[in-house]
């Protein structure tokens, strides 16, 4: 735990037939008669209308809020049997508003949970600015600085590194990047799964917003008012297969568009072009394209890099095939590029067939429109190829 | 007053300079005197009503009712009990600045945002360990104001106390001028004491400053 280096690993959140009521018995549930496990190193979003109790039964787990019945455990723990105090140092814990110390410096807010465990001075200093550095503040520039001296995102990423201070195996968001603007957001999110990747908490993660659920999530618990728990599943399984009218409802008719976005063009088995080469002469290509029963072919340049597309019905003397023979058109695409993004530019291209090239734009292979709509049709729930 | 004396008889200062002092630092003694023992009071007083808010009503009314009590009926009620002596000032001094303390100890604990408590609470910080290395510090503004405004009403008060026979610079104002009709006794007297609350006041707000350097951060 008091270990200087960011140490990778989670602990299993197991919650079992949890439910809240505040107020007297007989009260509507908040949350109700709720079973979930989380593994170890898992990102688990809790996602729901407001009023679906999701916020509360986050705080459950660092006993915020106590359940009304139910059990909690952190590796096999129950959080009941351990002092309040304690058990939240364990817990990292973010909130949309982050709530930073006003009266104490960045670095002081990142070492307020290490001071709190006593651990040494020089330990607690090591730590701050390697905890700055990860979440990508500069801690010379940034430790003696007041929080009324960073903009949003700067504290957001202040209250990130204060969560991660003690080396937490569990990790509480609720909200985290709801107050920054849409771009910053996207930048918090990124750099949030790549840390993530890298020291492997258990994290959950609670937010109203499904497209934030689905990115961030490697599995999705969506609740319903009540709290009541709709499903739990995987986001590619969940937008596959809504388990009912209200989850369909809940991640937007757009699902499909939304499955589109967690695959990636390199999960596709590429189709493969006639292509022809500069210089090579016109009655060949010809022969070639009838041959293989296809009216078009890539033409590339000396390099393998595409230049456009030559018709067979272009191919009408002998002369050698030019730069000026090609007709360009098709969008270029990355290994990388999302199906979502994919789809989007090849339908808004004079033509609809993606060429996907490598770093060094030399053609892959290409995808079709129908090919990305076959495989929607065709994966299973939970199957989507990369998902 | 007689017409053909001057209107500040210089000479008088200069002869009386060590009983001004002496009356300056009597002032100041019994000013610090009743505002130590009253943030003595009202600030367990005020953490008191922070836990438990249902005493909330009674105390401040207490205080309030202690506040609106004429000085002169205040000495009235004392005398018999404490006779005429410092005591009997000093415990209406006191009680003049509890409302002010312990109201504005109070507003600076409530005025701590909700989600920094929430931080707190889920970073394990204990509720003493909160009270302690949170919320006290950051209700330092609005404690130390509670100070400010405590001290300088004390300063004037204390003149008051001239009349059962204390006072500092309210015996050179009382004693030594309105009660012989001497002009300069009264004029240096009065300007030593709004001196000193000016000073006072400044003191404050320098002290203010020192203390919560994190108010004056801005976005750089």
């Amino acid at each position: 735990m008091s270990s200087a280096t960011p140490s990778a690993g989670g602990a299993a959140v197991s919650l079992e037939h949890v439910s809240k009521r505040f107020g007297p018995p007989g009260g509507a549930l908040v949350v109700n008669d709720l079973s979930l496990e989380i593994g170890a190193g898992e990102v688990c979003v809790l996602v729901g209308p407001s009023g679906c109790g999701k916020t509360t039964t986050m705080r459950m787990i660092n006993r915020l809020v106590e359940p009304t019945a139910g059990r909690i455990t952190i590796d096999g723990d129950d959080v009941a049997g351990l002092p309040a105090v304690e058990l939240r140092r364990r817990i990292g814990y973010v909130i949309q508003q982050v709530g930073l110390f006003p009266h104490l410096t960045v670095a002081e807010n990142v070492g307020v949970v290490p001071r709190l465990l006593r651990w040494p001075d020089a330990q607690i200093r090591s730590r701050v600015n390697e905890l700055l550095a990860l979440v990508g503040l500069e801690p010379g520039d940034f430790g003696a600085r007041y929080p009324a001296a960073l903009s949003g995102g700067e504290r957001q990423r202040v209250g990130v590194a204060r969560a991660l201070a003690a080396d937490p195996p569990v990790m509480l968001l609720d909200e985290p990047f709801g107050a920054v603007d849409p771009i910053r957001r996207e930048r918090l999110q990124n750099e949030f799964l790549r840390l993530q990747a890298q020291v492997r908490k258990t994290v959950v993660f609670v937010t109203h917003d499904v497209d934030e659920a689905i990115k961030m999530g490697d599995r999705i618990a969506i609740l319903a008012p009540g709290g009541v728990l709709a499903q739990v599943d995987t986001p590619d399984a969940i937008l596959a297969a809504p388990a009912s009218r209200f989850v369909e409802h809940f991640v937007g008719a757009d699902r499909g568009l939304k499955r589109l976005s967690l695959a990636r063009v390199r999960d596709l088995t590429l189709g493969a072009p006639l292509t022809a080469r500069l210089r090579d002469a016109a009655p060949a290509l010809r022969q070639r394209l009838a041959a293989g029963g296809v009216e078009y072919a890539l033409l590339l340049d000396d390099q393998d890099r595409p230049l456009g597309w030559i018709g067979a019905a272009e191919l009408t003397d002998d002369r050698l095939l030019g730069e000026a023979d090609a007709t360009p058109g098709s969008p270029l695409l990355q290994p990388e590029t999302t199906l979502r993004d994919a789809l989007s530019v090849m339908l808004g291209s004079a033509v609809q067939l993606g060429v996907v090239v490598d770093e060094r734009d030399r053609v892959l292979g290409l995808i079709s429109v129908d090919a990305i709509s076959a495989v929607i049709q065709a994966s299973p729930p939970g199957q989507l190829p990369g998902a | 007053m007689r017409p053909e004396e001057e209107f500040i008889r210089w000479d008088w200062l200069a002869r009386n300079l060590d009983m001004l002092a002496f009356r300056l630092g009597e002032h100041m003694l019994i000013t610090l005197v009743a505002v130590v023992v009253g943030f003595a009071i009202a600030f367990p007083v005020a953490l008191l009503i922070y836990r438990r808010r249902r005493l909330i009503g009674p105390i401040l009314g207490l205080a309030g009712a202690l506040y609106v009590i004429p000085s002169l009926a205040l000495f009235g009620l004392l005398i018999p009990i404490t006779g005429i002596s410092l005591l009997t000032a000093e415990i209406a001094l006191v009680s003049y600045t509890l409302l002010i303390l312990v109201r504005n100890t109070l507003i600076g604990l409530d005025g701590v945002s909700p989600e920094v408590l929430d931080a707190a609470d889920g970073l394990g910080l204990s509720a003493h360990q909160r009270l302690w290395r949170v919320e006290l510090p950051l209700a330092v503004p609005l404690i130390v104001t509670g100070l400010r405004l405590a001290t300088v009403t004390t300063i004037g008060l204390v003149a008051v106390t001239a009349l059962i026979g204390q006072g500092g610079l309210g015996f050179v104002i009382l004693t030594l001028g309105i009660d012989r009709f001497f002009a300069t006794a009264i004029y240096a007297g009065s300007l030593l004491s709004v001196l000193l609350a000016v000073v006072a006041d400044l003191g404050f707000v320098w002290l203010q400053r020192r203390l919560t350097p994190w108010s004056r951060a801005q976005v750089a």
